[in-house]
């Protein structure tokens, strides 16, 4: 085994390996900081990143009414590069209603059936992507900013919980790739360090835009273990701790990933 | 019909400089060799031509085959000779063409 600091093995020998360190702050890297020069120039120029098309199908349901009241979401929002700056980078946040963390996608779907009285987008939809995109790349280039909010606690450590838990044929927590082993490759790809800071992401594997949680279910498959459901709290909960993780980074959505 | 097409020319060039000339669309290129849920075969569906002509006369085409992935990124360079319109115009199977326009002033 190679270790990336003597500091790191010596910590490891006194616990065994069992129980790694998260990564430093200075070794916090986004998600496109691993990718090919290529791939990083596709997602640069937006003329050239595809999830752009997302951005504009999603700027056109922004300003679509719909629903008996005929309410767009510019009708209380107006403009979204005003009101959706900062956005992207605060959620998961804190639900008042439901009192339970909700992200961002679970709250323009909120937002569309009780303010504007009309069908949800379901998850995975062209739509609710379109518009969590739109809504994202506001956000691009601001830190991601978890809240500051006591009540995502409980939430954010259930997260940290299924990030280290082991699971599926393969045995594997996200820990196991994701902070203890980053800095190598698995099956010639680069290991990231998991920071959600360019969802919805435009995956060329996928051939179209498609959101943290689809990409969390690859991950579990790839381990053999049952993926959790669209929507599911466990997912909230792991985007809730993803981004007290990924804090400080900058928001890249769209972002473009091999 | 107006594609939903991502352009990148220069707006303005200096008589005879070489630019570059970007065009993306939103296609789903789909092969053909895919089964859908129900194990019936998605019937094929690309975009097979592309023709982009500036002043009129055709500078660059490209036939498109299944293997080209979704949203087709065509990037060539020209020289810049006239002020004009340059047109990118897609073909798909159906039969349909998109189009988009940039315009570009030379001096």
């Amino acid at each position: 085994m190679v270790w990336r600091k003597p500091g790191l093995a010596v910590f490891a020998i006194i616990f065994g390996g069992g129980a790694m360190a998260e990564i430093a702050g200075e070794e916090k890297k986004s998600g496109s900081g691993f990718m090919s020069r290529e791939t990083q120039a596709m997602q640069a120029d937006d003329t050239s990143n595809p999830g752009m098309f997302s951005v504009l199908d999603g700027e056109r349901l922004w300003r679509e009414p719909v629903g008996p009241a005929m309410k767009s979401c510019a009708s209380c929002h107006g403009d979204a590069e005003v009101s959706m700056r900062g956005a992207a980078a605060r959620h998961p946040a804190f639900d008042e209603t439901s009192g339970k963390a909700i992200d961002l996608a679970g709250r323009i779907k909120l937002c569309r059936r009780d303010k504007q009285t009309a069908e949800p987008f379901p998850r995975g939809s062209e739509e609710l992507l379109a518009l969590t995109t739109y809504v994202g790349t506001q956000s691009r280039g601001m830190p991601v900013a978890p809240p500051v909010d006591e009540r995502l606690t409980p939430s954010r450590e259930n997260g940290k919980r299924l990030f280290e838990a082991r699971i599926g044929q393969l045995d594997l927590s996200c820990a196991s790739c994701h902070d203890d082993n980053w800095d190598k490759r698995l099956g010639g790809s680069p290991i990231t360090q998991a920071h959600p800071t360019g969802y919805p992401i435009y995956r060329l594997e996928w051939q179209s835009v498609g959101s943290l949680q689809r990409r969390m279910r690859n991950c579990m498959v790839g381990v053999r273990a049952e993926p959790y459901e669209f929507g599911s709290q466990e997912f909230i909960d792991l985007e809730a701790y993803l981004n007290t993780r990924a804090s400080g980074l900058a928001v890249e959505t769209p972002g473009v990933r091999p | 019909m107006t594609a939903r097409a991502l352009i990148n020319a220069p707006k303005t060039a200096r008589k005879g400089d070489i630019i570059e000339i970007r065009a993306m669309i939103a296609h789903k290129m789909e092969t053909g060799y895919r089964q859908g849920p129900n194990g019936q075969m998605i019937p094929r569906d690309i975009i097979n031509r592309f023709v982009c002509t500036y002043g009129g006369a055709e500078i660059f085409s490209a036939d498109l085959f299944p293997a080209v992935s979704a949203n087709p990124f065509i990037a060539f360079s020209t020289v810049a000779t006239e002020s004009g319109t340059i047109t990118f115009a897609w073909t798909g199977d159906d039969g349909q063409t998109q189009t988009a326009t940039a315009e570009i002033a030379v001096n």
